[in-house]
This record gives structure tokens, C-alpha cells and sequence, in this order.
């Protein structure tokens, strides 16, 4: 654990080039062989896995710092080459420093004064904070101007074109430059004309850029890796260098002994290959090296690029331990802020509590009961699994030694004791798309195999019981937890960012329940009464209202037991209907009981739905919370409890026989489609007679379907409508709908109506066979029935033509779905990437790191979304309730 | 801008010869024009003869004579010395805001212009300028009673209550002094990372919108690129939509009437000759020949005479025949190649209308009754040159036009109001301080840059950020050349290093000194 007080900070990092001398300096041994190991497998001297380069095998000691394996941090060697050849990775910029000095004198292409004035250009640009990319330009275009001068100004000689043949060789008007050539042309640019050009001689010289030796990576950073068989298998990096020595040895001995020119060229350049893949495999313009068995190697920059490289995969993101992932079921009998732990995953996950005087027999007694300890009842209490020395020993707790380490526990070890209830950890589910991805709950270790937590907390992870998984992870120190504590957990998070309301609230059941609760305000008996509140905490029944000389309670006053004292709110329910009360509403008093009026705590009218306490749209719940985090985790905790309560004593199920309508409305239904069918045909007739008036800017065709998918759109609202009057509010599919807890009136009329034109792209069926859809039409049938419109409702069964069209539009809908996700994915990942450093600072400006202002003013007012009022400024009518009252406001109010 | 009416002399210029005089400033320029003017006086150049991008100072004027040091505008046909003292950048100035005397404005400079410099002046910042006394009082009180800037919104609002209620002085005071109480509390707190919650907000909704274009509200004959490809497309700052397109709203004089809408809206398509005739190529004569169709012409308002007109922009040599009803145009020297070319460079002249607007819709807006122009195609600048063109609320969707023609500010607005109006068409509420952000953060350089690769993320300060976003190895190297230090200010690259990251509660540092017993 990391030592309390100040911390060690990396300042920063700097970059540059490894020098031939740097190389050789830092090189713990010159690689000669090109073999591993000996046939007793040790590794051979001076070969590729010399022990001075580190250790990967357990017993031996490295020979450089004498460490063991996972000590030995690892040393790099070298090899020397023959020839020098180009790193594939500067051939762009050679070339740049090639064209823009001379061939003869080394220096940069410009006269003296023009150095000047370019040098002050670059001085400014670096003062007025010129980003990275800035400069690359600034420079670009200093090369290309010195690139252009056919003749030095400092020597006069005269220049020769060069050309780059993709991807390592250069050729001066046709004759080919060896890199030996190119790198004593490199050597001769003075320090002075670099700066010019984008190079910083204290990091790098541009004749490193042609390598004369090769640095050898430590063996751990490409270990051997032996199978259960005993084979040995060398890494990639391994295999490549291999090659590399191979053809540096025949290249050597060939040019000592005096060997033809070409056979020498060809070796050098078969050198260049054996490096340049070495670098980078992927190289345009030659063929990558390959395994035996004709995969790919993968080499240096495949191991640091794209989505499974190592910048991404390993230092963007990291794996850690104290996490567990299991499947997730429902359990509303917990609060939003719990999540149920498996008692397995409680044993194995663990906290580390430091011993103090305070704790110490607390901790003693924890570490006695051994690693599997229950209570007299079987059920579960926490142990330990290790303690941990001030020396940084383990040691396990076991049946037998646990006594033992209990008697020898001292002030200042640490324990890692079992999770217990209430202790605090993360709780994530993938895609992580918004920060509420992963939220602290509090444990409560549970039986059986799933993690469980309350339904309200499935929005914000976007979760479902269908088999979706989810993460979990144990915070190992205090100040994270501390901050997990006060800013993580779920009930901070009842609020989103997104829009500034709840996106944690009730959701299905909960909403039906309210409904059936609240709606018309029904009446129960003490008993019923009882039972629907029996999950709750309440301290007392709610007066009765006496009906016909017995006692009710009424669903209205049943409710208000879960709201404070103090709440006044007044909003439309989401089963407002304009149509009852003609546009001008009637408040209190409306017919349909769809105006919820609150006071003080006390629900006066209206029915409770979605738009008091769902998800996204719960306004009632947007203001307790914004009053109180803590209330408001408490009415949706009680709010859960209730709804299993009312939804288990009523009951409510729903089924096909929902969507019965009676054979007059159906028939009603078969006359509207019928009507819209003939009046296609009027329009097609219409159409070939040459007689439609096109829309502007349209042609024939484009008109006609355009019209037709009106008519047949109007026809399908049609069928709604009439379906949707057969089916009233006492109807449990109906109640759903309406109520905002699942599916649509349109889902409804579907089902029980005719589920309407099916389209791919925005138009009407229309490929498949020539001219027509499928061989059951006529070719250039341009009818309702041809094109894709499915007449049957879900409930009837769709005939087969229509089913196949269904499945046709149905398909458009998955591989949308499979697009979407990765554009917007990708669109996430770039917008992250470009605003993830932006900070307010304490004085409200939103800066960048480079402390360059984004916003004076966050938002231009400042004010956190969160925190904001669903958009809104101050309800000022609110305030002025709040400080004056009603009455007074009343009498104060102006003709 | 010095002065409401200058006499100014504005001549077109090369970009390196701009650049030559900056560098070198006060110089002798040499010009090929005469100059009648008396020094010292202002001169403007222009680059592309569209706007006025220089400013300098010209405190001398005599006649051309050989000099040492001397700067040429061309090498032909000198005539004036320019003492330049200095030149400056400046914000680009529309060219018609310089009148001539006789009052018509110079549209293009080709070699000088005199010009009279007159600023428009009559802007109306309509929020705090406008602001009514009682807001005044308000907005004040909160300033000297608490030092707190009350957004305006609010401010109104409670001067709204004033005006229903009546409210007492005291009673006012305590109504600031909650409002202010509130105010406060819905602050942002110091170190919020807003920038990852606001890319968050608009990303995650993403996952939910549809992938289709779908007809634009209120106009069926448009197809309007909506949903996630949009929002896509608003990031990455595209230099044209997929789909560009305009709503022009009218001046009173033609907002009521539909007629004078329709005929504006035929004034603003644009008709090309392949919209009102068939073009024929007759390969026997080496001829185009122009088939008018008469019904079309007549409908779009085209005589036989414009397209004969029109004919004189083709940039090759031709003989124009009028015969009968068709028009025959022949090569003077026939080739087979340049026939080829005639025929496609005819069929795309425009003759009419303004350039890149295919498709001019008239509607009635519903809610202000008023006769509203929509368009598929856009170009801003010149629609907004067209008399009875409302040009303060005439919109278009293509955001890098915005930026070009009315600058950053309201490129800036125009992203905000086009991805809120993107969300909003998916039933998606987002806040809009999150679409402010990115606003700002792709127009925070003085231009509009894309989020991505070539834009903001690529130009991070961090060697390690880059090469964690993409294309690795090429930052890698490059840093190794240039010697960059990273200083592992960002979020990037402290979690690749492994320490906490500058934002939130890494942002400070708090340490505890237990007390000494």
C-alpha cells in the first residue's frame, strides 16, 4: 500500500533519438549468434537470449544486475551491423533533409538572411504557443522552399534531383544512393541548419536515422514461451533478429572476403528488408514477413498500434485484481444504493484494513475464523484470506494457521478481510457510455451466484436480466473510497448530466403499480390495505374514509405515505388527453383524473405514472431528489417496495385476449384498408394514364409513391384509431400503454388492428424479383399488397408474402442496429478525445491544458447541468409560492 | 475602422507579395496604376476581389522612378510609388460595404478602386442593451449586493413577476436574494471534467438514434439528412453536408404575400440550360445543337435570348447559329474532343438563379404566418446579397459557409442550434451547455476545426495522447526527432504513466498536518 503523505509525480517525459554510441553504451552485451539455446536448453553466450539481457526462466540469475526472475528489470543489447541500412520509420524524413540541404556542402539550401528571418518565424511561432502539428507545417514549408533552389547559395554547387522508391531506396537522377552514402550526406548538416527543419541536435542527429547498429530488446520483452509438449516457441521479435544476425554475418564475411559487388548489394539489401520489417511489418510497398506456418510476424510497431496495441490495450487501460463479473438478476427488496454480492465472490474479493490499536481484536477475531467462517445459523460471516507484514510478506489464513497468525498479529500489518455488508465497491456494466456506467454501490452479500440489485438502477446501465453481465470491483484504498462514498454512489447519481433529470426512477412494474394505485383513487379494505403496504416501513395507516358506513383506504392516501412533508408540485400525467377536456385543462378537476396536484406531501388528485416517477420523465421525482439525495433515494426505495407491494395483491397479467376487438371493429378495420387499397389503385391508375401532377422537383414515380405511402400511413392510423376505442383502460395491455410503463397504442393496434406498410430505406418494398417483389404478383404491380403492406394484424397472422415482407423490413432494423453501434461508438471515442482535458477551473473558466480558454463561463452562466432545472432557469412563480405563500400571492396579484 | 467615410483606395494583390510587405514594412511599393490621392490615407487589399483583407498606411504618393530597395507590385508598367508606413491584418471587410461616390458598390477590384469606407452601424444587441429599467434594477441589485451577474433569463423572469404582482421593495429584495441563493448553488464545482460529461452527453444518446434520412418537417419534397450520420457529420465539420440546405425567411415587404415569395423563389433556383432544352450533339457537323423545350422555358421564367446570352461564358471558340426554334453551336475548330466537352460544359450553364441552389420550396411557416423560402443547395453569401431576403434570421445548415461568410461566432452558433435541432428531431434531450462546449472547442482556434484526427484531437499538446488516439508510431517518431518533452498535464497520458489524473480531486492537493500534541 502506498505510504501516507506526499506521493512521487512524474514531471514529464522526453523524447529523442538513440544515438549509435547511446546504443552501445546502454548495451549489456553484443549479440553475435543467432541462436537461443544449446541443446541442454540454456542459453547460449552472445546469443539472442544471453542471460546478461535479463532472465525469463525461474531459478537463473540475470548476469548484468544479478536479479532474479521479476526482479531484473531486463538490459538491452546490441547488434552490429555490417552496412549501414535506413529505419523505415525516418525514410520521409531523410528524404525531407536530403532535398532541402546540398549535395556538396551540407548546408541548408537558404542564404544567410533568409536562416534569419525563418529562424525569428520559428522563435515566434514557438512564443505565441504553437501546438506540435503548427510547426511540422511551419517547417514542411522551410524544406520545400530550401528544396526548391536548384543551386546552393553557400557553395554554388549545383543540385541533383532526388527520388524516393517506396519504400527504402533513394536514387540521385537514376543512380541508386547506398545508405552509406545518404548517412555521410546526413553527417555533413551543421547543428544550426537542423533547427530549421524541424530537428532538435540535442535529441537528434539525422544520420541516426540510418543504422549502424541495432539495439536488442531484453529477452522479457519477447519471452520464450515453452508448451505443455516441452517444444520451445521464440517470439516474433526473436525470430526477426535471428534473420537479422544471419544475413549481418553472410554480409560481413562476403565483404571481408572480397566478394562480387552484386552478391554484396543483394545481402545489404536483403539486410534493409530483414530491418525494415523488423520495425515495421506492415510496410507499404513489400511483402510482410511471415512464420512458418504463413502468419504474419508481428513486430515492433504492431505491438504498439491500434485497438489491441499496446498504447490502447495496455496503458489506456489496464487490468486489475479485486474484481469479479457474474450474471445480474432483479431483487427490489434491496435499496438503489445496495448491489447483492454472492457469498463466493465475497470470499474471494477482499479489503484491506490496516491494524491499529483500535481494531486490533476486532481483526483477531476475523482472522481466527479462518477463510470459510459462518455463523451458529449458517449463514455467512466474513474472515480473511491473508494478512500482509510490514515487510510486505503474505501470509495465508488456513483452517489450521488461522489461530496461530491471530496470536501474532501486530499493530501496523494489514489484513485483507472478506467483503461485509456495507462495505463500498464499483459496479459497472459495459458499453460504459456515460459516467452513471459505473456507480458505488454498498454490499450485501447474498446466497446463490448472481449479483442483484434494485430495477430503479437499470436505466443508467442500461441493463436487463436476459443473461447480461456485469463487473465488479473492490476498492483497496481509503481516499478512494472516501471519494467512491461521496461522489459515486448510485443516489448521487439519481440525476443525469445528459439533461438534468432522473434517470434513475420507476420503470414497468413500478409504473403499472402506481397506476393501479393512484388512478381514479380506488378504495381498499384495512386488510388490503395491510397487505399492499406490508413490504414498507410506515408508522402509521393513513386515516380511513368512511364509505357507506365501512372503512376504505383510499389509493391516493396509500401513496402519500411515501412522500415528505413539504412537497408541492403540479404537473399533467402522461395520460393527459386533450381531446376530453378540449384543449383548455381543468386541473383538479379533470375527468380523467390526469392532473396530479400535490400538497404538502399529501397526493390531492391526479394518477401517478411515468411522468411522476419514471425514468428520463419523472417530474415528481426530479423534485424530491432536487431537494434531498438522500429523500430521494428513500422514495424510490419505497416507491419499489410499494409497487411489489399494489402489483402482487391486485395482480395484473396481460395476454393475447388484450387484443380482442369485436367483430364489428374488425370489420371497420377491413373497410378502412380496403378504402386505402382502392384509392392506391385510383392513384397507380391515375399515374399511368399520365394524368398525376408531380410535386415540385420530384419525378412521376417519386410522386406517386410518395402519395401512396401517405394514403396507406393515414390507413394504418386509421385502424389504430378504431382499435384503440375498443380498447379501454380497464384493459391491462391498454394500461401499460398509456400509463408509460411498456410498448405504445401503436404496438397495440398492430397487434389487434393491421400492422401497416413494411419499408427498407425509407420506400416501400420494391426488389427482389424482376419488376416485382415475388413471384406472387405481376410484373410492375404497383399495389398496396405487392409492395409490402402487411394488412393482417399480429394477432390474425401474417399470410406468407406478408410475413417475408415483415422479415424484409425486420432485417433493415438489425443491420441498423449493428451499424450504429460502431459509428457511434467511434464518434464517442473522438469526442472523448478531443474535450476529455477540458476543466473548470476554480474560477469558473473552462480551460484546456495547454490553459488555453474554451469558456469564460461554463454554459455562458455557469451553472452545472445536473444541477439545472431540466433547462430551465429559476421558477420564479415557484420562489415567489415559496417565500410568500399562495394566499398572499393571491391577493397581491395585479387586474 | 477609423472614420464613417474615408476615401480609400483598395487594389487587388498577390498573397507573396503581402507577405514581402509585412516582412519588410515601411517600403517603397510600387504599383501599375495612377494615384490621385492625397496622403496620408488608409488602402485596402484585396486577395480574392471578394473582401478587403489588408490594411496599410500610405503617407506618400509620387511618380514611378527607378529606386534601391524598392518593392514591385508587377514587373510591367509601373507608374506610382506607394510609401507603405505599415500594413496590417484585419478582419475581412465585405467588399459592397466600400460604396463609390456615385454610390454603386465595387464588386470586384481588378487593378485599383476608389472607394468610400461606411460602416453599418444600426446592430441591435437586443439582451442587455434592450434591457428595461426594472430588469436594470435587478440585474444591478445583484451585482452590488452580492457581486453575482444574474443570467438575463433570470433577471426577465422576475421582472415578469413584478409586472403581475404587486411586489414591495423589501419584498423584491428578498426575491433577489433567493434567486441569487439558487443561482449559487447550481454552480459548477471548481475541477468538474466537464468536457468528458459533455462529449458523454452527446455520445451516449447516439447509440439511439436512427441511421436514415428522413423527410424534413413541414417539406416532404426535401430529403434532410437526420440522425447519428448528421451529428456525425456536424463533428467532423464537413466543408459540404451531405444534404446543404436553406430557410429563407423574407423582408415585410414580401413576407405576406405568397406570390412575391414564389416569384423570389424562382429568382433564387437556379435553372440550367439542360433543365429547359435537350442538348444534341450532331457528330456529322461537329454541332451542339439546343433543343428549348417551350413549356419548361415559360414555366421558369427563360427566353430564347438568355441562352443565347448565356453561350458567351463558354470559354471556348464558338460560332453561335440561331436556327428556327433550335440554336446551333459549332466549334470554329472542330475536335473531337473539345465537341465532347461542349456539350457537358452547355448542359451545365446556369442560366438564372443563384449558383448551387437546386431546388427552391415556398411554405407557409405555421406559427408566424409568413411565407418562408426552403432550398435544397445553399450559398449563403449570395442569398443574402438578394433584396427582400430577411438575411438576420435566413439560415443554412452548411456550418463551414456560416463560418466563412459570417465568421467563428456564428459558425459557432450554427453548431449549437444544428446538433441541439439534430437531438432534438430524435426525441433526445441533451443540455445544451454540452453542445456549447464542443462548439466552443471546435471553433476556440478562430476557425471551425473537426473533432478527430485532423482536428482538435490531433493537435494535443501531449506526444502520448496522440499517439494513444491514432495512428501511433508516426507521433512516437516524430517526437523523437523533435525532442518534444511531454508534461503530462492532460488524461491521456497521466493514466498511461499510472498517476491521477488533473481533473476532479486529482486536481488538488491537500495535505494533512496532524497537529503536534
Amino acid at each position: 500500500m502506498r505510504a501516507f503523505g506526499l506521493t512521487k509525480r512524474i514531471n514529464s517525459i522526453k523524447f529523442s533519438l538513440l544515438s549509435p554510441d547511446e546504443i552501445r553504451k546502454m548495451s549489456a552485451v553484443k549479440v553475435i549468434t543467432a541462436d537461443t539455446y544449446d541443446d541442454d536448453g540454456f542459453p547460449i553466450d552472445k546469443g539472442l537470449m544471453d542471460l546478461h539481457m535479463g532472465v525469463i526462466e525461474p531459478g537463473l540469475r540475470c548476469k548484468t544486475c544479478g536479479g532474479k526472475v521479476d526482479e531484473c528489470p531486463g538490459h538491452f543489447g546490441h547488434i552490429e551491423l555490417a552496412m549501414p541500412v535506413i529505419h523505415v520509420g525516418f525514410v520521409k524524413n531523410i528524404k525531407n533533409y536530403l532535398d532541402a540541404t546540398c549535395r556538396e556542402c551540407g548546408r541548408l539550401k537558404l542564404t544567410d538572411e533568409e536562416i534569419e528571418m525563418y529562424k525569428m518565424k520559428i522563435e515566434e511561432a514557438k512564443k505565441m504557443g504553437a501546438s506540435p502539428m503548427q510547426m511540422f507545417v511551419l517547417y514542411k514549408r522551410i524544406i520545400d522552399e530550401a528544396a526548391s533552389r536548384p543551386i546552393c547559395p553557400h557553395c554554388q554547387a549545383e543540385q541533383k534531383k532526388i527520388t524516393l522508391d517506396k519504400p527504402t531506396t533513394f536514387r540521385e537522377e537514376g543512380r541508386k544512393l547506398t545508405p552509406k552514402e545518404i548517412r555521410e550526406r546526413l553527417e555533413r548538416i551543421p547543428d544550426d541548419d537542423l533547427e530549421l527543419m524541424g530537428v532538435n541536435p540535442e535529441t537528434a542527429r539525422p544520420e541516426w536515422m540510418v543504422l549502424t547498429v541495432i539495439a536488442v530488446p531484453p529477452v522479457n520483452v519477447r519471452p520464450t514461451i515453452t508448451l505443455e509438449t516441452g517444444e520451445r516457441s521464440e517470439d516474433d521479435l526473436t525470430h526477426k533478429l535471428v534473420d537479422i544476425i544471419r544475413i549481418n554475418q553472410r554480409l560481413r564475411e562476403n565483404r571481408d572476403s572480397g566478394a562480387p559487388q552484386l552478391i554484396i548489394e543483394d545481402l545489404w539489401e536483403l539486410l534493409q528488408y530483414h530491418v525494415t520489417t523488423y520495425f515495421d511489418n506492415q510496410t507499404a510497398g513489400i511483402p510482410p514477413a511471415r512464420h512458418r506456418s504463413g502468419r504474419p510476424l508481428k513486430t515492433l510497431v504492431q505491438r504498439l498500434k491500434g485497438k489491441e496495441g499496446r498504447f490502447r490495450s495496455n496503458l489506456s487501460g489496464k487490468r486489475v485484481n479485486f474484481s469479479s463479473r457474474t450474471v445480474i438478476s432483479p431483487e427490489p427488496f434491496l435499496s438503489i444504493n445496495e448491489v447483492g454480492v454472492p457469498e463466493k465472490a465475497a470470499r474471494e474479493l477482499t479489503v484491506p484494513i490496516a491494524v491499529t490499536e483500535q481494531n486490533i481484536e476486532k481483526m483477531r477475531e476475523i482472522i481466527m475464523r479462518g477463510p470459510n467462517p459462518r455463523d451458529e445459523n449458517g449463514r455467512y460471516l466474513p474472515g480473511a484470506n491473508y494478512v500482509i507484514r510490514p515487510d510486505n510478506r503474505r501470509i495465508k489464513i488456513t483452517e489450521t494457521n488461522s489461530e496461530m497468525v491471530a496470536k501474532k498479529l501486530e499493530v501496523g500489518w494489514v489484513v485483507e478481510r472478506h467483503l461485509t455488508d456495507g462495505d463500498i465497491v464499483l459496479f459497472n456494466r459495459q458499453p460504459s457510455l456515460h459516467r452513471m456506467s459505473m456507480m458505488g454501490h454498498r454490499v450485501k452479500v447474498m446466497p446463490y451466484r448472481t449479483f442483484r440489485f434494485n430495477l430503479a438502477v437499470c436505466p443508467p446501465y442500461n441493463a436487463d436480466f436476459d443473461g447480461d453481465e456485469m463487473n465488479l470491483h473492490v476498492i483497496q484504498g481509503e481516499e478512494a473510497r472516501a471519494e467512491a462514498r461521496i461522489l459515486m454512489l448510485v443516489q448521487e447519481h439519481i440525476l443525469s448530466p445528459r439533461f438534468g433529470g432522473p434517470i434513475i426512477g420507476g420503470i414497468h412494474d413500478h409504473i403499472t403499480a402506481m397506476f393501479l394505485l393512484t388512478h381514479k383513487n380506488p378504495k381498499f379494505t384495512k386488510s388490503e390495505a395491510v397487505h399492499i403496504l406490508s413490504y414498507l416501513n410506515y408508522d402509521e395507516l393513513p386515516e380511513p374514509k368512511i364509505i357507506d358506513g365501512k372503512e376504505y383506504y383510499m389509493g391516493k392516501d396509500l401513496f402519500s405515505l411515501i412522500l415528505n412533508k413539504g412537497v408541492n408540485i403540479e404537473f399533467k400525467s402522461k395520460i393527459c388527453d386533450p381531446s376530453v377536456c378540449g384543449g383548455t385543462c381543468m386541473k383538479e378537476k379533470c375527468p380523467i383524473d390526469a392532473y396530479v396536484v400535490i400538497r404538502d406531501g399529501k397526493l390531492v388528485a391526479g394518477t401517478i405514472d411515468e411522468n411522476a416517477i419514471g425514468s428520463f420523465k419523472g417530474k415528481l421525482l426530479d423534485k424530491i431528489v432536487k431537494v434531498d439525495k438522500n429523500l430521494g433515494r428513500k422514495f424510490i426505495d419505497d416507491l419499489t417496495r410499494l409497487a411489489v407491494g399494489v402489483i402482487s395483491y391486485i395482480g395484473f397479467t396481460s395476454g393475447i385476449d388484450d387484443e380482442d376487438i369485436p367483430e364489428d371493429a374488425k370489420l371497420q378495420i377491413m373497410s378502412v384498408i380496403k378504402e386505402a387499397e382502392d384509392k392506391v389503385e385510383k392513384l397507380i391508375e391515375h399515374y399511368k394514364k399520365g394524368e398525376l401532377q408531380p410535386l415540385p422537383g420530384r419525378s412521376l414515380e417519386e410522386t406517386l409513391e410518395m402519395e401512396i405511402m401517405g394514403v396507406l400511413a393515414k390507413a394504418r392510423d386509421e385502424a389504430g384509431k378504431i382499435s384503440a376505442k375498443y380498447l379501454g383502460l380497464e384493459n391491462a395491455s391498454v394500461i401499460m400503454a398509456r400509463s408509460g410503463a411498456r410498448a405504445s397504442m401503436l404496438n397495440l393496434s398492430q397487434m389487434a388492428g393491421s400492422i401497416g406498410q413494411q419499408s427498407v430505406r425509407g420506400q416501400r418494398l420494391h426488389r427482389g424479383y424482376q419488376d416485382r417483389t415475388l413471384p406472387h404478383f405481376k410484373r410492375g404491380d404497383l399495389g398496396a399488397k405487392a409492395r409490402g403492406f402487411v394488412e393482417s394484424s399480429y394477432k390474425k397472422g401474417l399470410n406468407p408474402t406478408e410475413y417475408f415482407f415483415h422479415s424484409m423490413g425486420g432485417r433493415e432494423g438489425l443491420v441498423d442496429t449493428a451499424v450504429r453501434t460502431s459509428r457511434s461508438g467511434y464518434m464517442q471515442r473522438r469526442l472523448i478525445n478531443a474535450l476529455e482535458d477540458l476543466k473548470v477551473r476554480d474560477d469558473g473558466v473552462v480551460v484546456d491544458t495547454g490553459n488555453n480558454i474554451i469558456q469564460f463561463k461554463y454554459g455562458e452562466d455557469g451553472v452545472d447541468p445536473t444541477k439545472s432545472n431540466w433547462n430551465e432557469g429559476i421558477n420564479v412563480e415557484e420562489l415567489l409560492v415559496d417565500l410568500f405563500g399562495e394566499e398572499y400571492l393571491e391577493r397581491r396579484k395585479k387586474k | 475602422m477609423s472614420g464613417d467615410s474615408e476615401l480609400v483606395l483598395i487594389w487587388k494583390d498577390k498573397m507573396n507579395n503581402v507577405e514581402a510587405l509585412m516582412l519588410n514594412a515601411p517600403v517603397y511599393y510600387a504599383v501599375d496604376f495612377p494615384v490621385k490621392l492625397e496622403p496620408p490615407f488608409y488602402a485596402y487589399i484585396t486577395l480574392k476581389g471578394k473582401e478587403a483583407n489588408y490594411r496599410v498606411r500610405v503617407t506618400e504618393v509620387r511618380e514611378y522612378e527607378p529606386l534601391e530597395g524598392i518593392m514591385r507590385r508587377s514587373n510591367k508598367n509601373l507608374k506610382t510609388l506607394l510609401y507603405l508606413e505599415e500594413i496590417q491584418e484585419i478582419a475581412s471587410i465585405p467588399l459592397n460595404e466600400f460604396r463609390k461616390e456615385n454610390g454603386e458598390e465595387i464588386k470586384r477590384v481588378s487593378k485599383y478602386s476608389y472607394g468610400t469606407l461606411t460602416l453599418i452601424t444600426d446592430f441591435e444587441l437586443k439582451k442587455f442593451r434592450d434591457m428595461t429599467d426594472e430588469e436594470r434594477k435587478i440585474y444591478e441589485m445583484a451585482i452590488k449586493d452580492y457581486g453575482v451577474e444574474l443570467p438575463f433569463s433570470i433577471v426577465s423572469e422576475i421582472a415578469k413577476a413584478e409586472e403581475k404582482y404587486d411586489i414591495k421593495n423589501t419584498e423584491l429584495k428578498r426575491i433577489v436574494d433567493r434567486a441569487v441563493e439558487i443561482y449559487k448553488k447550481r454552480q459548477v464545482d471548481p475541477y468538474e471534467a466537464v468536457g468528458i460529461v459533455g462529449a458523454q452527453s452527446i455520445g451516449e444518446p447516439g447509440t439511439q438514434m436512427t441511421l436514415r434520412t428522413f423527410h424534413y418537417a413541414g417539406v416532404a419534397e426535401m430529403n434532410v439528412t437526420l440522425g447519428l450520420p448528421r451529428l456525425i457529420e456536424i463533428v467532423d465539420a464537413r466543408r459540404d453536408p451531405s444534404t446543404p440546405m436553406m430557410t429563407i425567411y423574407l423582408d415585410e415587404k414580401t413576407r405576406y404575400s405568397e406570390d412575391g415569395a414564389k416569384e423570389l423563389a424562382k429568382k433564387i433556383e437556379s435553372t440550367l440550360i439542360k433543365d429547359v432544352a435537350d442538348i444534341v450533339t450532331n457528330i456529322t457537323d461537329m454541332s451542339v445543337i439546343i433543343r428549348p423545350n417551350m413549356e419548361e422555358m415559360e414555366n421558369r421564367g427563360v427566353t430564347k435570348d438568355n441562352i443565347v446570352e448565356s453561350l458567351a461564358k463558354i470559354k471556348l471558340k464558338i460560332v453561335v447559329e440561331v436556327e428556327g426554334e433550335n440554336i446551333k453551336v459549332k466549334l470554329s475548330e472542330p475536335s473531337y474532343k473539345n465537341l465532347n466537352r461542349l456539350s457537358t460544359e452547355i448542359s451545365e450553364l446556369t442560366l438564372k438563379g443563384v449558383k448551387g441552389i437546386e431546388r427552391a420550396i415556398v411554405r407557409k411557416s405555421g406559427d408566424t404566418n409568413e411565407w418562408v423560402i426552403y432550398t435544397q443547395g445553399s450559398n449563403l453569401r449570395d442569398v443574402l446579397d438578394m433584396d427582400g431576403v430577411d438575411g438576420r434570421r435566413t439560415k443554412t445548415n452548411n456550418i463551414i459557409e456560416i463560418a466563412n461568410v459570417l465568421g467563428v461566432e456564428a459558425a459557432r452558433n450554427a453548431i449549437i442550434y444544428e446538433a441541439l435541432d439534430t437531438l432534438q428531431q430524435q426525441g433526445l434531450s441533451v443540455d445544451i451547455r454540452h453542445l456549447m462546449l464542443v462548439a466552443d472547442v471546435m471553433t476556440q482556434k478562430g476557425y471551425v476545426e473537426a473533432i478527430g484526427r485532423h482536428g482538435v484531437a490531433g493537435q494535443k499538446e501531449s506526444v502520448l495522447a496522440r499517439a494513444a488516439f491514432e495512428i501511433t508510431s508516426k507521433h512516437l517518431l516524430a517526437a523523437g526527432v523533435t525532442g518534444e518533452v511531454d508534461e503530462l498535464n492532460g488524461v491521456a497520458e497521466n493514466i498511461i504513466v499510472g498517476q491521477p489524473v488533473t481533473l476532479g480531486t486529482g486536481a488538488v492537493v491537500l495535505i494533512y498536518k496532524p497537529k503536534k500534541r
